[in-house]
């Protein structure tokens, strides 16, 4: 038709109905699209075994690396040494990969526990404790070596070991997945 | 025997009736019983029929052990226990899955590995070529959450170390996780999930194995001397010629097959994958099945996530782009002196990184894998490309019958040469 006409032609009703039909049908597309793609996604029950789990310091002893699970992840509780400590503050902050102060890692006035994240940065292997350069932590999957801090310092890992939402309830107890500032008093109340 | 061109027509009434409403006998008659069929092929070209049988083997012990199997965390590696135990044949089930996967894979290297050797990738079969690269891709994808079904150790760490592989792509790579998982982490969705995806892949392999046929049969076979068919004589009818030799080979590659099934089950597989899975230890030392350890290698190989992500994908990608990269207008390594050699120095390097793949990332293995994926890389992105411009190619024959009849190189591995060129059978 193009071809041959010679001025525009009148717009018809099946020029009508074409452009309808399309702008309908591709709504329509794209709003059965989103259940298909957010079904997939984590469904209410998984979200809800996410619920905080806490955890006991006490028995936990000087140097040893204790793991949970919170949401299905697996988390590592350090209890540092105090030497530990001392090597993970002791860096020049502006050097690292993923430049963080041990400071930013711990909670204040609980530098002895650090709570990160169990798996690689890199692609979900556990690391081995106590391992590797910096007697943190040695990923045997690539070789991504972290230090006391969880910081990453070699290796193909990206960023330093997440640290995860957890609060102290008490001297001795914490509570992984809540953040909250007033935590401590709700979980005294 | 010049005349290939022979039209099905139907002889019964019955078949006329029904081939006047779904013409199928006719399509299966000029596809594989008059379909002209270069006469020097060799055993190489039987591997096509063959991974059409491995990917029905696949299907029929697959849908067997479905129904033992149970997609469910708590559940999956007790249920495959069971199959091993319990259930009539199911050891013999599982061990021909498992095996199968590794024979088909054996069988689409060779299958690719002939095409790149003998140019099958030039015009006019590009096409052709890359619905071979997404089959390729589809069973990679098939034969990884299937071993992620027995929800043994390496399943869980294999599943958890390539989903994680997606959290390197830029700002949506932790919500595609996500959305891979089903969960925070790898477990029991995901096993579901992946249980569904290995019962559907197959299925869409079988689709697209279909256009891959249909694309073969418009453009015609290759063949040793890369030179085309020419007339009727460089030609034999697909029945009875291809029919028996596929058929004889395909009984030889299912002895090869028995023998692992039936006296080395577990030598491909890896022993850690008879521990259940445990998500906080990894075992000290994950590998992937073999046929994945050379793109494994050169994910290793480079020292940054994503950029050992994209070498990885770039290292299957750059096999789609191979019929443009490749700038020689002669397809058969027979005729050109150089590719040929660069052509098994390739071969070598993908063994090679299979081999490194499989060794812990450290020191001179690490050292090893750069390097060879550095001249993986450098074979597709600059050899190729350069040697059509620089290469002196051999004289090519005049046609393929002229080879047959000099008994020359090019001609292929004579046996079945001979049979087809008796002038006394009727095709
Ligand atoms: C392209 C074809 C296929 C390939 C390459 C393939 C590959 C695999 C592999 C490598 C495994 C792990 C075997 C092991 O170590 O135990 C597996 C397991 C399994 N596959 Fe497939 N598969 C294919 C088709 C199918 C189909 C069509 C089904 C139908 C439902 C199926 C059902 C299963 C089941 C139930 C398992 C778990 C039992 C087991 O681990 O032995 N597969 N598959
Ligand atoms: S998963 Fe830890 S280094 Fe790759």
């Amino acid at each position: 038709m193009a071809t041959t006409a010679t001025a525009a032609p009148p717009a018809t009703r099946r020029d009508f109905l074409l452009i309808a039909t399309g702008a309908v049908g591709a709504v329509g597309a794209a709003a059965v699209a989103w259940p298909f793609v957010a079904a997939l996604a984590p469904d209410a029950q998984t979200v809800a075994a996410g619920a905080p789990v806490e955890v006991d310091l006490g028995p936990i002893a000087a140097g040893q690396i204790v793991k949970v699970f919170w949401r299905g992840k697996l988390i590592f509780v350090r209890h540092r040494t105090d030497a530990e400590i001392k090597a993970a503050e002791d860096v020049n902050v502006a050097t690292l990969p993923d430049p963080q102060p041990d400071s930013a890692r711990v909670k204040q006035g609980h530098a002895n526990f650090l709570v990160v994240y169990g798996n690689c940065t890199h692609l979900g292997c556990v690391p081995l404790g106590n391992e590797g350069a910096f007697k943190g932590w040695f990923c045997p999957c690539h070789g991504s070596v972290f230090d006391t801090s969880g910081r990453i310092r070699q290796g193909p890992a990206p960023i330093n070991l997440p640290v995860p939402p957890y609060t102290f309830v008490s001297d001795t107890k914490i509570r992984i997945g809540e953040e909250s500032k007033t935590a401590t008093k709700t979980a005294a109340a | 025997m010049s005349q290939h061109a022979t039209t099905y027509v139907p002889k019964s009434a019955a078949a006329k009736w029904f081939e006047s409403r779904l013409p199928i006998a006719g399509l299966v008659h000029s596809s594989f019983v008059a379909f002209p069929v270069p006469r020097n092929l060799t055993y190489f070209w039987t591997f096509g029929a063959i991974l059409i049988f491995m990917l029905g083997a696949q299907i029929v012990t697959g849908v067997w052990l479905a129904m033992h199997y149970v997609p469910e965390a708590t559940r999956a590696f007790e249920s495959v226990e069971h199959i091993m135990r319990d259930v009539n044949y199911g050891w013999l089930l599982r061990y021909l899955h498992a095996n199968g996967a590794s024979m088909f894979f054996i069988a689409v290297y060779i299958h690719i590995f002939r095409g790149m050797y003998y140019g099958s990738y030039k015009a006019p079969r590009e096409i052709l070529w890359i619905l071979g690269v997404i089959i390729f891709l589809l069973m990679m994808a098939t034969a990884f959450m299937g071993y992620v079904l027995p929800w043994g150790q390496m399943s869980f760490w294999g599943a958890t170390v390539i989903t994680n592989l997606f959290s390197a792509i830029p700002l949506v790579g932790d919500t595609i996780v996500s959305l891979l998982w089903g969960g925070y982490s790898v477990g029991s969705p995901t096993l579901n999930r992946f249980f569904a995806l290995h019962y559907l892949l197959p299925f869409m392999i079988a689709g697209v194995v279909v256009l891959h046929v249909w694309a073969l049969h418009v453009v015609g076979q290759n063949n040793p001397t890369g030179v085309p068919i020419k007339s009727g004589k460089d030609a034999v009818p697909f029945t009875p010629y291809a029919t028996i030799k596929d058929l004889f080979a395909t009984i030889v590659f299912v002895m090869f097959f028995a023998w692992w099934v039936f006296f080395v089950p577990n030598y491909l597989g890896h022993a850690d994958n008879y521990i259940p899975a445990n998500p906080a230890v990894t075992p000290a030392h994950i590998v992937p099945e073999w046929y994945f350890l050379p793109f494994y290698a050169i994910l290793r190989a480079i020292p940054d996530k994503l950029g050992g992500v994209l070498a990885m994908g770039g290292a299957i990608v750059v096999l789609a782009f191979l019929p443009w990269l490749d700038t020689s207008r002669v397809r058969s390594a027979n005729y050109r002196p150089l590719y040929r050699q660069f052509f098994w120095a390739f071969c070598v390097v993908c063994v090679l990184l299979g081999w490194l793949g499989a060794k812990p990332a450290e020191g001179g293995y690490v050292i090893a894998s750069r390097i060879c994926t550095a001249w993986y890389f450098i074979h597709f992105l600059v050899v190729l490309p350069l040697l059509g411009l620089f290469e002196t190619p051999k004289p090519l024959p005049s046609s393929i019958l002229e080879t047959v009849h000099a008994g020359r190189k090019g001609g292929g591995a004579g046996l079945p040469v001979g049979a087809a060129a008796e002038p006394s059978i009727k095709g």
